[in-house]
């Protein structure tokens, strides 16, 4: 039992993910599961609780039982006495002070990262605010290479998303071209397919890879179906860069995905396989959200934003490119608003960069969430400034197949723009051998630079 | 809007491949930014959609549509839209008076029609595509026509259950997307009750006659399923639907 008392108010919370999910800012997904924080004195009177809880205390108390959940066991096997030792002595409090001093730079905090468990950095960020979010992230590089590098300082990568309703090869090209000329496509050009067929998957894999291969694009391609159809598509000799998969925190919810740890070591497996990689041996492209096990009926009682730091923990065993926490797209029962989807994008990227992944976000809403695409302004412009690695390009914001909207080629170029960001050096010499780029590193007018777009667009004759 | 004098003539590079998608491809830049009609015809997308969320459903409209049928006017748990949208659990069960009075009749089917998250789709196109539906499942006992306010599809379970039916096919709005705010969905669950899973229905989407899957061909689909259910006495991924089969060779 937990406890504190405040302005002569005794608060109370049985057991640990009690006092986690109490202490979470106000969400509706942790309201809909019915263990938000009864009042806003009692949400503070957790983070007072949380405040001073010795971390070791979350090595001792699992909030799911290590006998039950094969996520816990894996956090609870892996962690690294060691690395936890710079930091063993102190409180999650004193966690979140250490963070903001200049001692906690890049490479103390990269020695750190094996020593957090899921829980003691979901802990430490419901203790912070959007600014201590920011500020530390920015501090923690993650750098992962497959054809190119992404996750250095000054670099921001786009995913290509060009889903098209019906999988329609000339219309998905249409929308890689146009990406392309935006100078997006570093993180990967990533299409989730309308249709779960393998022969589609194999189809469509096959249209990016003619297209990168005659052009020479120093970038990776996916396409994010579910992992056992493309250990299928590489048993086919399909030529896979990525292997996708949707993970979560909890053993249960994985299974709601239809999968588990030793399925994903096999998909990292058959993808290592076909070392197609050049710059850096990455092959796995995790996608993930607050809310989702929730949905699936799998969350033990433990706020989203933990199951979703803990779902952090199960990417990191599979060393991954990219991270992709899809943050307002599971809709408003989870994240309600403009305000909730912002604050959840915060600390998904904090949680996943301070375990040491390479996290992008998809800064997005659905039509019945309470935001809009000044909300995604805003939201897209905190992450630049706490260094995310990369976001998504969708032409026009307007996601035609998952009907949702996201950022776009041109909310990509205001973000670099206004942040002095750059793509991937390997993509950025790449678009500037094409003219894309001008010698200073400007996007050109594509109607300026003929021979670039020209050649792009005689790709395959859709251009015709 | 976007061309300034100093600009060449515009020729856009992506023209060419526009007709190939519905993407939002080739809208040319200002800056970094987007064209003014670009922005606006964005603006006008989305608060169609956010319009067609909020709507306030009338279920009279719909009563008036059916007047030679019964029907019912039910109500979920959920009183409002804003409580709708945050507590998707409230919306899947009926209030205590509504559940009161649904009893069972001997009947083999049950059509629920619920407002989701689009009454704009439920007001323009449950009628028609029930008439079209009608048509080809006379030899079905059809219970009286439940018309729910605030409903989820897993609403249909509940009054399933209640009513003693074997089948139950809820016509629910869509969640609006930017190119159609008004898409009907039919959700068919075979021996409905509170707690079924989505994998144990069958569900025909994008029922709208501009641009998407007109009257005809989902009312075709809705009896074929409903048929082949009742046949095998299930629904949800273990049956197949073949019923676009002949319809693509039509």
């Amino acid at each position: 039992m937990y406890a504190t008392t405040l302005a002569g108010t005794r608060h109370t919370f049985p057991d640990l993910k009690s006092v986690l999910a109490a202490a979470t800012p106000l969400r509706s997904g942790d309201v809909l599961a019915g263990i938000s924080a009864s009042s806003m004195a009692q949400r503070v009177a957790a983070r007072y609780v949380l405040a001073d809880l010795p971390l070791t205390t979350f090595l001792s108390e699992a909030v799911i039982p290590y006998e039950a959940d094969e996520v816990t066991r894996l956090i609870v096997d892996t962690h690294d006495a060691g690395a936890f030792a710079r930091v063993s002595h102190m409180t999650v409090g004193q966690l979140r002070e250490w963070l903001l001093t200049d001692d906690a730079d890049a490479s103390a905090l990269a020695q750190l990262s094996p020593g957090l468990t899921p829980e003691m950095v979901a802990a430490v960020c419901k203790l912070m605010r959007n600014q201590d979010l920011i500020a530390v992230a920015r501090k923690r590089q993650v750098v992962t290479a497959f054809r190119n590098t992404i996750g250095l300082k000054g670099r921001l990568s786009v995913r290509i998303q060009p889903n098209h309703p019906t999988d329609d090869p000339t219309g998905i090209a249409a929308s890689i071209l146009d990406g392309l000329l935006n100078g997006c496509g570093d993180a990967v050009i990533g299409i989730n397919p309308a249709s779960d067929s393998v022969e589609t998957q194999i189809l469509l894999l096959r249209l990016i890879d003619d297209l990168r291969e005659r052009y020479a694009i120093p970038t990776q391609s996916c396409v994010l179906a579910h992992l056992t159809n493309t250990i299928a598509a590489i048993e086919q000799q399909a030529p896979v860069d990525l292997v996708f998969q949707s993970i979560a925190g909890t053993e249960a919810a994985n299974r709601g995905f239809g999968i588990d740890l030793a399925m994903l070591r096999e998909g990292r497996d058959a993808g290592l396989s076909l070392a197609r990689h050049t710059v850096g041996a990455n092959v796995m492209y995790f996608e993930t959200g607050q809310g989702s096990a929730l949905s699936a009926g799998a969350h033990h009682g433990v706020d989203q934003q933990t199951l979703e730091t803990r779902a952090y923990a199960v990417a990191r065993a599979f060393e991954p490119l990219l991270v992709n926490s899809v943050v307002g797209f599971i809709g408003p029962e989870y994240l309600y608003d403009g305000k909730q989807i912002a604050r959840a994008a915060l600390e998904d990227h904090f949680c996943g960069k301070l375990l040491g992944l390479p996290m992008g976000v998809d800064v997005c809403y659905t039509n019945h969430a309470e935001a809009d695409q000044d909300d995604m302004d805003s939201i897209l412009t905190l992450l630049g400034a706490a260094g995310v690695n990369f976001v998504m390009g969708v032409p026009g914001a307007d996601d035609v197949m998952l009907n949702y909207q996201s950022t776009s080629y041109h909310d990509a170029l205001y973000v670099r723009d206004v942040l002095g960001l750059h793509p991937a050096p390997e993509f950025e010499d790449w678009l500037m051998s094409l003219g894309i780029l001008d010698a200073a590193g400007r996007i050109q007018d594509p109607r300026l630079t003929a021979g670039a777009s020209e050649r792009l667009l005689s790709y395959g004759g859709v251009g015709k | 809007m976007s061309d300034s004098a100093e600009q060449p003539p515009a020729v856009d590079p992506l023209q060419r491949l526009r007709s190939a998608t519905p993407a939002r491809i080739g809208l040319g830049r200002c800056g970094h930014g987007l064209p003014t009609r670009a922005l606006l015809e964005f603006q006008l997308a989305h608060a169609r959609a956010r319009d067609a969320v909020h709507e306030a459903f009338d279920p009279g409209r719909v009563v008036a549509g059916l007047s030679d049928r019964e029907t019912r006017v039910v109500s979920s748990c959920a009183p409002d839209r804003q409580t709708y949208l945050q507590r998707p659990d409230l919306g899947r069960r009926l209030t205590d008076i509504d559940a009161a009075l649904l009893t069972p009749g001997g009947y083999e089917a049950a059509f629920v029609v619920a407002d989701g998250l689009s009454s704009p789709a439920v007001h323009a196109h449950a009628v028609p595509l029930l008439r079209a539906v009608f048509a080809r499942i006379g030899d079905w006992r059809v219970a009286p026509i439940i018309i729910a306010c605030q409903g989820r599809v897993a609403l249909g379970d509940d009054i399933g259950e209640r009513l003693g039916v074997g089948l139950v096919a809820v016509l629910i709005g869509e969640r609006p997307g930017l190119s159609a705010p008004d898409s009907l969905g039919v959700y068919v669950t075979w021996n409905p009750q509170p707690g079924r899973q989505d994998s144990e229905r069958n569900c025909i989407s994008n029922i709208r006659p501009a641009g998407g899957l007109s009257y005809e061909p989902a009312a075709r689909r809705l009896a074929w399923l409903m048929n082949a259910a009742r046949h095998q006495r299930l629904t949800g991924v273990r049956l197949k639907d073949t019923s676009a089969l002949p319809t693509l060779r039509e």
